[in-house]
């Protein structure tokens, strides 16, 4: 465990804020790795890196205030200590020169920026869809169309209610572009367990490797206590991040169900 | 597998001596089967009582440098009924190595109804988890007690057929006495020994790290504790002793062996090594065994107490 000062916190939208510090390890993290996140006398959770910046040093994690762990995250402020240990798990495979697709939902799309930032890096060609409730809820909006502008990248935005680009949900926008024949080397996804799944369905259907990565329960994080198991697999260790045949492998629990802390098993 | 690695620990029948110890990776029969795939002669599930519990908040686990693992994870697990089930897909289709089932409970009369539960489900064999050293009323504090344990031991083994392990804490001014009230009421087996009672505290922030405060040490800065632990117990009692504490390698297990184990328990080391420690560490017991001039494992239990 290591304890970090905060450096900056950062309102995203209404209910979601971003937190950095300095700790040289998290900065050194890869795209689609994890930390544990320790609020003093409160909780430890994992979180996403959603920022990784080498050169200075510095990361940053970004949260939805949904219980008491990230309501009292929510409630720091830059100065406040936390608790970090990692980075764990593995990263998004990233080829150089290629074409993908990232399609993003709610708060996944923490892990896609970092990815999508490197992906620039690799003169990668991106189209980047990111889905959302409403407008006030979009995250990193004007973050990602910038790197993207950067990059001559393609953002498509889907709301549920329309009130920003096109209405539906983001797999929609997804498939219309496979039936219209467009061809990409990998799609990376990241968010509701839903998306992802349907996700998984259509680059079978299309023949598109695909990479997703999961959320469970975790305790430990160094593949010991077996909360965040999948099948065979350990969400801290074997993913977070898995290939569309590791997915298939697991495929009735996958979209379907994870455990909960007393190891029983709780609807997606 | 080389047959000189095959055990027989009370009436079970290992491939080879290294067994999946409890608490680790033990709450569903996919993981289970896993370990067993990679190469364990044996597993233990995860402790399991007769209701179901989500354990104690985060932080539950913490890496302590490079000596060893801070744990209160509280005994979270699905319930005995529940987790019957998942023994139950575990021995369909075969698993190839025995599955024991780690239980406890708030009395003697719930340890015996959750290990009548497991068995049922399909256990080969139970161990009592009376040495966990973080939870109220249960574990520790009836494993510092020959009486308590010898009283659970009783109504277990009068509750179930199958072979009773009883797994044992350091945190008692003399083990052995221990492990003979254990022998005594019946045990099978001792398995020693289970972590060791600490702490860690944040510098910068004050805190304890561990929501608990207070939990259980494991891995390396365990072992010379435990190598001790399984020497004195060899020489006090005639049923099998199963290592177990701060084993990663296959120089530990055969001291452990040395000292007196007929298997050993590996657990924390799986952080550090992946599921791959099993046969790395049996194939090097086999070789170590080969080498000595043994024609089985079996040859160097307990070696060093003829020296």
């Amino acid at each position: 465990m290591r304890t970090v000062k905060l450096t900056s916190v950062k309102a995203e939208t209404p209910a979601v804020k971003s937190f950095a510090f300095n700790d040289e390890l998290c900065s050194k993290g890869e795209p689609g790795q994890f930390v544990m996140v320790w609020m003093p006398g409160v909780d430890e959770v994992p979180m996403s890196l959603s920022m990784l910046n080498s050169r200075r040093g510095q990361a940053a994690i970004t949260a939805e205030r949904v219980g008491e762990a990230t309501e009292s995250l929510h409630n720091m402020k830059a100065g406040d200590t936390i608790g970090v240990r990692g980075p764990f798990g593995n990263n998004y495979t990233v080829s150089k020169a290629s074409k993908v697709m990232i399609v993003g939902g709610g708060t996944g799309l923490a892990s896609l920026v970092p990815l999508a930032e490197k992906l620039t890096k690799e003169r990668t060609k991106i189209t980047f869809l990111m889905g959302a409730k409403t407008k006030s809820t979009l995250l990193f909006h004007a973050h990602i169309s910038d790197v993207l502008s950067r990059a001559k990248g393609r953002l498509i935005v889907a709301t549920e209610d329309g009130s920003y680009g096109q209405r539906g949900l983001v797999t929609m926008s997804a498939e219309k572009l496979f039936k219209q024949g467009e061809q990409f080397n990998m799609i990376y996804t990241c968010g509701p367990e839903k998306m992802m799944q349907r996700m998984l369905h259509l680059t079978e259907r299309f023949h598109i490797p695909f990479e997703a990565s999961l959320e469970r329960f975790m305790r430990c994080a160094i593949g010991l206590c077996g909360t965040c198991v999948i099948g065979k697999y350990r969400v801290c260790q074997d993913g977070p991040i898995f290939s569309s045949q590791q997915l298939l492998e697991v495929k009735d629990e996958f979209g379907c169900w994870r455990r909960g802390f007393d190891g029983r098993k709780i609807r997606v | 597998m080389s047959s000189r690695l095959a055990v027989e620990i009370a009436g079970l029948r290992l491939s080879n001596p290294t067994v999946l110890a409890a608490g680790i990776l033990g709450l569903s029969a996919a993981s289970l089967r896993e370990v067993v795939r990679q190469g364990a002669g044996a597993v233990v599930s995860k402790s399991v009582g007769l209701e179901p519990s989500s354990g104690y908040a985060n932080p539950a686990v913490f890496q302590v440098d490079d000596c060893g693992l801070l744990n209160a994870m509280g005994l979270p697990n699905p319930g005995a009924k529940h987790f019957a089930e998942e023994i139950r897909e575990l021995k369909t289709n075969g698993l190839g190595a025995p599955v024991i089932a780690s239980v406890f409970g708030f009395s003697a009369e719930e340890f015996a109804e959750a290990a009548q539960i497991l068995v049922k489900g399909g256990a080969d064999a139970v161990e009592l988890n009376v040495s966990c050293p973080h939870v109220k009323k249960t574990g520790s504090e009836i494993g510092q007690s020959p009486r308590l344990v010898s009283e659970v031991v009783k109504k277990v083994k009068s509750a179930v057929a199958k072979p009773v392990f009883v797994k044992l804490t350091p945190n008692v001014a003399d083990i052995v006495e221990v492990a003979e009230a254990s022998v005594e009421a019946g045990a099978d087996a001792i398995v020693a020994i289970n972590t060791v009672r600490g702490m860690a505290i944040d510098i910068e922030t004050a805190y304890p790290v561990l929501a608990n405060k207070i939990g259980g040490l494991s891995g390396s800065a365990l072992k010379p504790t435990a190598v001790r632990c399984v020497y004195e117990i060899y020489e006090a009692v005639k049923v099998p002793v199963v290592g177990c504490g701060g084993i990663a390698t296959w120089q530990d297990a055969v001291e452990f062996m040395l000292a007196g184990a007929s298997a050993v328990q590996i657990g924390t080391a799986i952080a550090s090594q992946g599921l791959g420690v099993f046969r790395s560490v049996s194939n090097g017991i086999d070789a170590y065994v080969h080498d000595k001039g043994f024609r089985s494992v079996k040859g160097i239990v307990g070696l060093s107490h003829r020296r």
